[in-house]
């Protein structure tokens, strides 16, 4: 399955917008994701493993969050998985 | 640097003419260059969440953004930036903004809009390697004015 990569954690992928992988669940294409370029993991993970607060997964058009079955929601060979930051702010404090 | 066309500028600016007193928001498409800044060749408005407060805050649906990014990957562009408006602030970033940006390298772009009228655009681009050593720089903005008539302009406004 594929997962796209935003543009700032590129820098860890060699460039490529788009890395091919072949987990099962969630959670198995992100750690052979994160396998293969390590400098990913701390982007994405905390020191407990948990998923960054302002880092989005999206399977497909869906938040991973709210699937039922979280992190461990099987996939398949033609599944995408997005990475997406969160992109927020406002003025005055 | 980041690199626009007047049209493009000129959109981004009437975007937050027409959201004020809300803030709006967007999504700058195009090239980053290494070196070089980044270059926009194409801005998709997007709609801010923060319907709670709205004048104020600013909050693009990840959904949205994941449509968005997958509408570039179609175009050959990345996302390279966002913009967004401060209704009747000026065109600065606040601690929020900074709080909330995560996007290294990409830009970062603020109007200002008094009583309606977009005043300043600044643009700021979110340096560093992660969340511990982030910061934003004052970028300065090349327009190219082409399009109209009279030759590319360079300032910060
Ligand atoms: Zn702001």
């Amino acid at each position: 399955m594929k997962i796209h990569i935003p543009t700032p954690l590129r820098t860890y992928t060699g460039g490529q917008e788009t890395v091919t992988v072949s987990g099962t669940t969630v959670n198995g294409a992100l750690e052979q994701l994160t396998t293969t370029y390590p400098e990913l993991k701390s982007n994405l993970f905390t020191a407990d493993g948990k998923l960054r607060s302002f880092v989005n997964v999206y399977l497909n058009d869906d938040d991973i969050r709210y699937l039922p079955e979280k992190e461990a929601a099987p996939t398949n060979e033609n599944d995408e998985l997005t990475i997406i930051p969160s992109i927020a702010g406002g003025c005055c404090l | 640097m980041l690199r626009l066309d007047y049209a493009e500028y000129e959109a981004l600016r009437a975007h937050g003419e027409e959201t004020y007193p809300n803030e709006c928001c967007g999504v700058l498409l195009g090239k980053s260059e290494s070196g070089n800044g980044n270059h926009v060749s194409a801005i998709v408005r997007a709609g801010n969440t923060r319907t709670d407060s709205a004048h104020n805050r600013y909050n693009i649906a990840p959904i949205e953004l994941v449509r968005i990014q997958r509408e570039a990957r179609g175009r050959g562009l990345d996302i390279v930036g966002f913009y967004h408006s401060h209704p009747d602030h000026p065109a600065q970033w606040s601690p929020t903004d900074f709080a909330e940006a995560h996007w290294l390298g990409c830009s970062y772009v603020i109007t200002s809009v008094e009583q309606g009228k977009a005043v300043l655009t600044n643009s700021f681009q979110l340096l560093g390697t992660g969340e511990d050593d982030k910061q934003f720089h004052d970028e300065s903005i090349e327009i190219n004015l082409a399009a109209t008539k009279a030759q590319a302009q360079e300032g910060n406004e």
